[in-house]
């Protein structure tokens, strides 16, 4: 593929806000996962962004108002981010910026308190839910166009927990043909009590913070948070700043089962060479693999098998799981501006949490951090339906 | 962008499958609202099919109907799913299940409350690797999947299965997210003029002109009003018409202009 430049990007997560906040906590490997105290769900951990209830909106009608928006608003504060949207806006004109952002849940948690105020008789919500503003999947865009004040094309993409790495995907399909000319990409997801609740019915949160690619892994701990990124053609505007180049991605499907990876990873081994690829790299040429990496059982036998497929023994690769959680259709976008910050600082953070590292992993998964310059990084998502993504990033 | 139009499907209220739909459209026949009676999800297997709700296999029916019209092997097909409501009962029983006090939820209502569900049930049950995108974009579902599917179709050059379909959503939601009727589509493009074609859709997008065209006939009209899914009416009946014309659907922002040349 033509790479394409990332000249800006944001993210919040449980360990903190902004590029820089972000790369002491990994170097300093703070893990952002505290017991569950959300909604009176006390299982398990949660990486948790501290007072998102008390954020207010600004500039955009009150409807847009749930915890899924008030993260993307948040996250897009400070940093520099909603000003290298404007110069890009002046410089492209405002419709010609489209917004492709993932999640899988929006503002779900809005409907989980209307329902609890349903109206016994008529049946109807309470009068104050903006349904299509809050709960609908559209809303994310819709509101950060408002925020931002840009009129290109809006997508909602929900693959699961691969919805902001799929982002990137739909995002180049609609710079490459014409429709615009940068797109803000990436996405939230926040915490409500369907995705709490519900992982815990699959038996898949862990009691313990998640310790992804250890023998004795549990399960994941649900995380939330938000992240940004501008993707444009590069020289296109000569005045923007590039952080980094987005340099190959495949996409692929398992076709296996709804909720249970393919344990030949055929699906995800598919994703990867397919992004290897389309940036016509050899599989020697990834300095580092941001795994997937969620700490259950079988994701991360399945995802070691399929990086052993491609890659060897050789690649270095580890989650930040163990940092965030697991931030569900945000992952894919709050771990892309994690290889951002560590091609940038260059390091590359072991698994937190990990005393006995899975002794049937042959692949080289980190557990301490590695500092080491960083050329390239691949980034993996992997969601219920077996949707799967891979992103190759270079650093500039 | 020009794709070519290689195969077609309809189901929903008083639409069952193409070759009826098209005599519906082309106003042969009146639409006459009823409950839809989808051929089995043959393709998954006979667990998968218990699992899934009717709004997978509607889906699954029209991605169906669309290839064999095509002639094309499913498994071949990047798809783009697009639905505005998503499974409304799946999620309504979740949400009901979490306002009691023991607030237990069901695992395979759970997993099944995604909103790529339905592109999962499609790639079980064709076994495929292919990728497909889940897209939920409200009103304008329809409008913002055909751009995504048109530009996937292009960008790829690839073929690409796009479907759009949508039901009523129960509950305490439907009473303000009002959806009637039951609605599916799915159209298979193809980047090149192929000898099965049926017509080229040339997709421009301008995000500055508002513009909307209808159905002619009235119960078409309310079906495009009542089904986020079927938003795209004008343009299913200006393809079934084998006429060349050209349709304005609804974005977000601006409008959708689809010219379409018969083959």
């Amino acid at each position: 593929m033509k790479p394409l430049a990332i000249t800006a990007g944001t993210v919040l997560s449980a360990i903190g806000h902004g590029l820089e906040a972000t790369e002491q906590a990994l170097l300093a490997r703070r893990s952002g996962l505290t017991p569950c105290d959300f909604a009176g769900i006390r299982t398990g951990f949660i990486g948790r962004v501290p007072d998102v209830e008390k954020h207010g909106l600004e500039g955009v009608p009150t409807g847009f108002t749930c915890r899924n928006n008030q993260l993307a608003d948040m996250a897009c504060m400070g940093g520099g981010f909603v000003q290298a949207v404007q110069a890009a806006r002046a410089f492209y004109g405002a419709g010609r910026i489209a917004v492709v952002l993932g999640t899988s849940t929006s503002g779900i948690l809005s409907a989980e308190e209307a329902y609890r105020a349903v109206d016994p008789i008529s049946g109807y919500p309470p009068e104050g839910f903006d349904q299509a503003r809050t709960q609908d999947l559209f809303s994310l865009p819709r509101f950060l166009a408002a925020r931002l004040g840009l009129e290109g094309p809006l997508l909602s993409v929900s693959n699961a927990c691969a919805s902001s790495s799929r982002a990137f995907v739909d995002a180049r399909h609609w710079l490459e043909a014409g429709l615009c000319d940068a797109v803000v990409v990436g996405g939230a997801d926040s915490l409500c009590q369907m995705t709490l609740r519900g992982f815990a019915s699959l038996g898949l949160v862990s009691p313990e913070p998640t310790r992804p690619c250890d023998a004795g892994r549990s399960g994941i701990s649900v995380g939330e948070g938000a992240g940004f990124a501008l993707l444009e053609r590069e020289g296109a505007r000569p005045d923007a700043t590039v952080m980094a180049r987005w340099v190959g991605y495949g996409v692929s499907s398992d076709g296996h089962h709804m909720s249970s990876p393919d344990p030949q990873a055929r699906g995800a081994v598919a994703a990867m060479r397919e992004a290897l690829e389309r940036a016509g790299l050899g599989a020697h040429q990834i300095d580092y693999i941001n795994l997937h990496g969620t700490g259950t059982s079988v994701n991360d036998a399945m995802e070691d098998h399929a990086v052993q497929a491609v890659f060897g023994p050789e690649v270095a690769c580890s989650s930040t799981k163990g940092w965030t959680g697991h931030t569900l259709g945000a992952s894919g976008i709050i771990e892309a501006m994690f290889a951002v910050v560590m091609m940038r600082a260059g390091f590359a953070p072991g698994c937190l949490h990990v005393t006995r590292l899975d002794p049937a992993f042959g692949s080289r998964v980190l557990t301490q951090t590695v500092h080491m310059p960083l050329r390239r990084v691949m980034s993996n998502a992997f969601g219920f339906g077996g949707t799967n993504c891979s992103l190759i990033f270079e650093a500039v | 962008m020009k794709v070519v139009l290689q195969g077609i499907s309809v189901w929903g209220s008083g639409l069952s499958g193409w070759s009826h739909a098209a005599r519906v459209l082309q106003g042969q026949e009146r639409w006459e609202p009823a409950p839809v009676q989808l051929p089995s999800a043959s393709c998954l297997p006979a667990n998968e099919r218990r699992r899934s709700g009717p709004l997978a296999r509607l889906a699954l029916a029209v991605a169906d109907e669309a290839c064999t019209h095509a002639g094309v092997q499913a498994a071949d097909m990047r798809g783009v799913f697009a639905s505005s409501n998503g499974d409304g009962a799946v999620v309504d029983s979740i949400l009901s299940a979490l306002s009691t006090p023991e607030g237990q939820v069901s695992p395979t209502q759970f997993h099944n409350s995604v909103h790529n569900a339905p592109a999962g049930y499609w790639t079980i049950g064709h076994g495929m690797l292919a990728p497909a995108v889940a897209l939920g974009c409200f009103d304008w579902s329809f409008a913002q999947g055909l751009l995504k599917a048109a530009a996937e179709c292009v960008v790829e050059d690839a073929p690409v299965l796009f479907v759009a379909y949508d039901l009523p959503i129960p509950g305490p939601i439907g009473k303000v997210r009002v959806s009637e009727h039951s609605f599916g589509c799915a159209l298979v493009l193809h980047p090149h003029p192929a000898p099965a074609g049926l017509c080229v859709l040339d997709v421009s997008h301008d995000p500055g002109r508002v513009a909307h065209d209808v159905p002619a006939c009235a119960g078409l009209r309310q079906l495009a009003h009542a089904n986020p899914a079927a938003a795209g009416l004008a343009l299913l009946q200006q393809i079934a018409s084998a006429q060349a014309g050209e349709v304005y659907l609804a974005s977000q922002p601006g409008s959708l202009r689809v010219m379409v040349q018969p083959c």
